[in-house]
């Protein structure tokens, strides 16, 4: 499960509060420096964590906690509401608009999932009644389109390529006048992985969001990443506005802290987490549920 | 006692930077530990100074593990690392070095299960001008490997490169298919050196210490190629690794090209953490 050791860890960390009678100040910075050590641990970006714990503290050693029945009990809510602040409420749909055509594209660096989330993104939403068109946008990568051609097939979506000779954005809108001349509803556009400092391909991504202008831009990001997830997804956001988060490799045993420090610097909603290599490891994510999970509650 | 300016603000500020680094708790706790120590008896008083002995502190510790890659020939290297790391890449990269040094390389195309991983690797084998084995999509690994090896023998090959699908280092079937692939590696082809490379994505964070871990203990890790370090992430938990398991780097990638590639440097790293 997502989270899991992180909620192991803050759960311990809470019990040992929930019991006492009375709290005092010090009790409660020891057990904030103990959930700052397993958020730390989780990948959480470390300013990030620095004004969860501060925020969460101050409150905690407020009035209204230290003095009621059970400060224990009401210190796990203060941090459950946190949590819960901090991974965003509910959960975000992608917007389907009911306008001729949808267009997702999906974006990231080197090898976070992009090819094969298209495929699952497609595959999902074929399976919702729609009909979906795969772009291949990357023509870098050695073998990227017959990847996802590969993965069309197998999906039974059909693929729209033009080789690795043609500008990424003259792909895509020519996809766009063969998807309505299909009576296709979504087109989902792979493209290259590319690190977030490279200029040139950066600029790429814009000009396709200049001409294209996708009705969502989604960042799909390894949820092992480390502390740089929020440098990433910041620059990511800047550059693009992004729309939305996707969050693989979630079957895992990583702790995914990188989820809670993207939702914090960009607000942008984790929409769907990848838990597996195959079509249907896709899931649309309940981010109001998973605080919960964290603390047992 | 320390230099005024050395208090417990700029001592957390250090710690800050490692954690920032990945390097983790656990592992920058001990190494700011070691830095108190060091001070402590050398007596450096600025904190430029301070700063210069906690990098000497991290290269060290790089430095006494830091082992090459074998050069005994024949030599098998089987390439292992979690989904999209850069293992293929890499060994694109590695295939080029050797053949550039005048070895006689062959590739074999381990990864039979993600959509088009052969294909990818039959491009990056043209790019270095070196021979292929593979098989069809969907087929034994363990087969390709054992038909590479003698493949490998049969043509005098001095480095065979074998390639492997990603797996996450949690699914026990998949680390079972990964030993299958070692065994047939070491019982078919005794008289070669071998080396089993962990590729680490340089943007990973403490979850690369559990990869290593299992990696480990299930196929046994030589070293590790650290990529993607042409980002901003500083690849810090290698650090962790190498002072929980004792794995040391021994190749970067610095980029998607065929030359970036490089040897590891303890030092530059280093530096380039601060
Ligand atoms: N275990 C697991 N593997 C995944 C998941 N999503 C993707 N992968 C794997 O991660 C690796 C990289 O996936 P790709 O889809 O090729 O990534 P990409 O972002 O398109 O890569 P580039 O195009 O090279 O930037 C492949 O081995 C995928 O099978 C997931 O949710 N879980
Ligand atoms: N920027 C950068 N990108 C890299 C580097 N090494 C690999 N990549 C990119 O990372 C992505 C994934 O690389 P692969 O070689 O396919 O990774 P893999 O580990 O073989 O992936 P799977 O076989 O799917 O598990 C590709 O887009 C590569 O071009 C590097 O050092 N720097
Ligand atoms: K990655
Ligand atoms: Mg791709
Ligand atoms: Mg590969």
């Amino acid at each position: 499960m997502l989270f899991e050791g992180l909620a192991h860890k803050l759960q311990e960390t809470l019990r040992k509060l929930k019991g006492k009678g009375k709290l005092s100040e010090a009790d409660v910075k020891q057990a904030m420096r103990e959930v700052k050590l397993a958020l730390l641990e989780a990948d959480v970006n470390f300013k990030v964590v620095k004004d969860f714990i501060n925020s969460v503290t101050e409150r905690a050693v407020g009035q209204e906690v230290m003095m009621s029945l059970t400060p224990g009990q009401q210190v796990i809510k203060v941090v459950n509401e946190a949590l819960t602040e901090l991974m965003g409420k509910t959960k975000t749909d992608i917007n389907i608009s009911s306008k001729d055509l949808t267009v997702l594209m999906l974006v990231g660096l080197q090898g976070s999932g992009k090819t094969t989330t298209a495929g699952k993104l497609a595959n999902y939403l074929k399976k919702q009644g729609h009909s979906p068109l795969l772009v291949a946008g990357d023509i870098y990568r050695p073998a990227a389109i017959k990847q996802l051609q590969i993965i069309g097939e197998k999906a039974e979506i059909p693929v729209f390529a033009m080789g690795d000779k043609n500008k990424p954005v003259n792909i895509i809108k020519r996809s766009l006048e063969f998807a309505r001349s299909k009576g296709l509803n979504i087109v989902i556009i792979d493209t290259a992985g590319r690190l977030h400092i490279n200029d040139e391909l950066m600029e790429e991504l814009k000009e396709i969001k200049l001409e294209v202008e996708p009705d969502e831009i989604l960042l799909v990001v390894d949820a092992m990443t480390g502390q740089d997830a929020v440098n990433i997804a910041q620059t990511f956001n800047y550059q693009l506005s992004l729309d939305g988060v996707i969050l693989t490799k979630l079957d895992g045993d990583t702790r995914g802290g990188a989820a809670l420090s993207i939702k914090a610097v960009t607000n942008c909603p984790i929409k769907f987490i990848g838990v597996g290599e195959k079509l249907e490891d896709i899931e649309p994510f309940h981010p109001d549920r998973m605080a919960s999970r964290i603390l047992g509650m | 006692s320390l230099h005024p300016t050395i208090n417990d603000d700029f001592l957390e500020e250090l710690e800050e930077i490692l954690i920032y680094c990945d390097i983790g708790v656990n592992a920058t706790l001990q190494i700011i530990e070691k830095l108190k120590d060091r001070v402590k008896e050398s007596g450096v008083k600025t904190p430029d100074e301070v700063v210069e002995t906690l990098k000497t502190i991290i290269r060290e510790l790089l430095e006494t593990k830091y082992r090459g890659i074998s050069k005994d020939y024949p030599l098998v290297i089987m390439v292992v690392g979690v989904n999209g790391v850069g293992k293929t890449t890499t060994i694109g990269k590695l295939a080029y070095k050797y053949k550039k040094e005048g070895k006689k390389v062959l590739l074999a195309a381990g990864d039979t299960f993600r959509a088009a991983a052969v294909d990818q690797l039959e491009i990056w084998s043209q790019r270095a001008g070196i021979n292929m084995i593979k098989h069809s999509e969907g087929s034994d690994p363990a087969a390709v490997i054992y038909d590479a090896i003698y493949a490998a023998k049969a043509r005098n090959v001095d480095v065979l490169i074998c390639d492997t699908a990603g797996r996450l280092h949690n699914k026990k079937n998949l680390m079972e298919e990964l030993k299958k692939i070692k065994r047939v590696i070491m019982r078919e082809f005794p008289e070669a050196s071998k080396e089993t490379l962990l590729v680490i994505d340089a943007t990973t964070g403490q979850n690369a210490l559990a990869q290593a871990r299992l990696f480990k203990d299930s196929v046994g890790i030589d070293g590790i190629a650290l990529t993607k370090l042409d980002g901003t992430a500083k690849g810090g938990i290698i650090i962790a690794v190498a002072l929980e398991l004792d794995i040391p780097v021994k190749l970067v990638g610095i980029g998607e090209n065929i030359d970036d590639l490089q040897e590891f440097s303890p030092e530059d790293f280093v530096n380039a953490l601060f």
